[in-house]
């Protein structure tokens, strides 16, 4: 019996006119998956480690996330505390299990703190960033328990801690980090890519914050 | 059997449409807003020209080596702990969707916005099975509510005021207080966020398209700006995910070339707002029970390891992938394969003076625009779509913006000729072409009789500069006049005028 797959390979063969045991073809795929070669790197972000950090700042208020730098991670929780603060949020906040966070002087503040997962009760959320992609000011995090993804999308408010020392120039500089980390082809379950707070243009065109997901997004750099 | 078309009556739902004064009043914002972003994004990154030359090469590349590059994906998914679905056509598809459905006895599904699962015509099957579909982008949401199709493919409810979206919210949130006020637009994005956060909580399934799969490692793609499409794939217990052939790309390099171009040529962002890998479904943690029993003293370190071997907390149970041909594998191979290229940014039809005029609905069928009087006629025919590649002027602005660089006039050009061969051009413009086809091989004729036709004219017109009404042209002077000629024919000019020289 043939199956829906094999009358699709069979109909993708036939149009290109090919058997699909051809050597040199399976070469060419195999190499090109091996080596994966990088194709053309914008200018803009080949830049040394300070203009990086500068030029990732510029992206991120362009495209309407606000940020602060701070010395080390035992700042964070001061932070986090003004910022909610300064934007009349409740002082709750959720985050994961990452370990840099869980490090933090929470104590410190009146910030009542919870882990795990969010399931649309948290108004506010903290994450760990794996890196910051300078070319377009997009966060890049990695799904699992130290940070869950559902705290990227339900809380109104989600903040964002970054090392300096994870801000990278392009986009492509994010995968020998993640294949080091992962192994060559294999992947976390989620890779988000975020650039800015949640919006939609669906209403006559206009730019509206807040559609889906985070209403604010909030960058702390830290170690600058 | 795809979604409903219409396209037959191409004419007949354009000529509607132009004279739609509210409908043309609000396709305004596609001129106004798309060209200008999308330029700027442009000239801001040096290296586009280049990008897209290189895309290109990518897109074709994978193309003429898809079989290999599909067997290698779905050998990715299938490690990864996900399942790999083909389906030949829509009703397959929609199949296969419904039996996962069932399996886990679901009620409600949300749904990221997907082209795709618009061509094959899911929410109506869907519903029809006892399962409730809930589109969650905003766009189409408010045209589920309406009962349409969307216009556009990336803003699908760009053909609506906002009037309009109040209305039906009104008619739709009874539950709501009627005397609300809804008059900001804030106040309608605010309303639909509510109304679609209680739906993501308890949806038993999310549906999603791709915008690209990645060979490499098993990966799909979503791109959206809302966050919608997120919610939908990672609260539920089940995501899948409705893909075409054509979405895949090699390597992760290899999509980093063509996400630089998508969100610049379609809303004009350097980077659309969320842009997400899923690759399988959630982690297990293979060693937790072990590292449990250890857990007393532990040190940060451990913690991290416990916390990696205890596996994801969110995330779905199950990760299917639906891969649908619906006629595309026909394409490659022949003069259509460079559509295969297509990205679904939407600049071919923001920059159309046709689609400006008309709106996306007119085209008939799910794809509007230069990239849909391509498709269209591919996917459900030339009998049915013939009519679309008509719909140019052939002013190239489609070709100019894309960023794949898919010839599209030249390829409504290809159909013009098919449907010219299939005797499916109404019979005057056979005659007519016929006729013009006579004088046009006696050049001696053709410069005789074009003489003596423009002295005639001039003579008849004298004075007035215009027709407001012509024997045999009542199609054309219906809508605008024709301009008096000046009593001397083209190549009479530019015999006289290079005598000169």
């Amino acid at each position: 019996m043939t199956t829906s797959r094999d009358n699709l390979f069979a109909s993708i063969r036939r149009s290109l006119h090919v058997k699909g045991d051809e050597r040199l073809r399976a070469g060419i795929v195999e190499d090109r998956l091996d080596r994966a070669p990088k194709g053309i790197i914008p200018d803009r972000a080949q830049i040394d480690a300070p203009a990086k950090l500068a030029l990732l700042l510029e992206k991120l208020v362009g495209v309407q996330a606000t940020t602060a730098v701070l010395a080390d991670y035992s700042e964070v929780p001061a932070a986090v505390a003004d910022y909610l603060r300064a934007n009349n949020l409740p002082a709750t906040l959720k985050r994961g299990d990452d370990p840099r966070l869980a490090a933090c002087p929470w104590d410190k503040t009146a910030l009542d703190v919870s882990v795990g997962r969010s399931d649309g009760g948290d108004l506010n959320a903290i994450s760990h960033a794996e890196a910051g992609i300078a070319e377009t000011g997009t966060m890049a995090l990695i799904s699992g328990p130290e940070n869950p993804t559902t705290l990227n999308f339900l809380p109104d408010n989600h903040i964002v801690v970054l090392s300096a020392t994870d801000v990278v120039g392009d986009l492509e500089a994010i995968w020998p980090r993640i294949r080091a980390k992962y192994g060559k082809g294999e992947m976390p379950r989620t890779v988000n890519f975020i650039t800015g707070p949640s919006r939609s243009g669906d209403i006559e065109q206009t730019i509206l914050l807040g559609a889906h997901g985070p209403r604010r997004l909030h960058v702390l750099i830290v170690g600058a | 059997m795809s979604a409903q078309s219409t396209a037959h009556s191409f004419k007949a739902n354009a000529t509607g449409a132009m004279a739609d004064a509210q409908l043309t009043g609000n396709l305004k914002a596609v001129r106004q807003n798309f060209i200008d972003k999308r330029a700027k994004a442009a000239s801001e990154l040096p290296e586009f020209e280049a990008l897209r030359e290189n895309a290109k090469e990518i897109k074709n590349h994978t193309l003429a080596h898809l079989d290999l590059y599909l067997e290698k994906y779905e050998a990715k998914v299938t490690a990864s702990g996900g399942y790999v679905h083909f389906a030949a056509d829509a009703e397959e598809a929609r199949q296969i969707t419904l039996d996962i459905c069932r399996k886990v006895g679901a009620k409600t599904v949300t749904k990221g916005k997907s082209m795709i699962t618009e061509e094959v015509g899911l929410n109506a099957f869907l519903e029809a099975n006892g399962v409730t579909p809930v589109e969650t982008d905003l766009g189409e949401y408010i045209i589920q509510l309406r009962g349409e199709a969307p216009s556009h493919i990336i803003a699908p409810a760009v053909h609506l005021n906002k009037e309009q979206i109040e209305s039906d919210f009104r008619r739709v949130h009874t539950h709501l207080d009627a005397n609300r006020d809804l008059t900001e637009k804030t106040s309608l994005l605010t309303e639909a966020r509510a109304v679609l956060r209680e739906k993501f909580l308890v949806a038993d399934v999310g549906i999603t398209g791709a915008n690209f799969l990645i060979a490499e490692t098993g990966t799909s793609i979503i791109v959206t700006n809302e966050g919608n499409g997120d919610l939908t794939q990672v609260l539920p217990k089940v995501h899948v995910v409705m893909a075409s052939i054509e979405k895949m790309v090699p390597t992760l390099e290899d999509v980093s070339q063509i996400l630089r171009l998508l969100a610049r040529s379609a809303t004009g962002q350097e980077m659309s707002v969320y842009t997400t890998l899923s690759t399988g479904p959630r982690r297990k943690g293979a060693f937790s029970s072990e590292v449990d029993a250890g857990s007393r003293e532990e040190n940060a370190t451990k913690k991290e390891a416990r916390a990696q071997a205890r596996g994801d907390v969110d995330g779905p149970e199950e990760y299917h992938v639906i891969i649908l041909d619906n006629g595309r594998s026909a394409m490659l191979g022949g003069e259509f394969q460079d559509m295969l290229r297509c990205i679904r940014c939407a600049a071919c039809m923001n920059h159309c003076p046709v689609y400006h005029q008309i709106g996306g609905h007119a085209y008939g069928w799910i794809y509007p625009g230069p990239m849909g009087s391509v498709l269209t006629p591919s996917l459900i025919g030339v009998d049915e779509a013939g009519h679309l590649p008509n719909a140019s002027t052939f002013c190239g602005r489609c070709e100019s913006v894309c960023p794949m660089k898919i010839p599209l006039p030249k390829m409504m050009r290809h159909w013009r000729e098919r449907e010219f061969e299939r005797n499916l051009n109404p019979a005057i413009a056979r005659y007519g072409l016929g006729l013009w086809a006579f004088f046009a091989r006696r050049p001696k004729l053709y410069a005789l009789s074009t003489r003596i036709a423009m002295k005639a004219m001039r003579l008849l017109g004298r004075g007035k500069g215009r027709f407001t009404w012509l024997l045999g042209a009542s199609a054309w002077t219906k809508y605008r006049d024709f301009a008096v000629p000046e009593g001397e024919t083209f190549q009479a000019k530019w015999k006289r005028e290079r005598g000169v020289k």
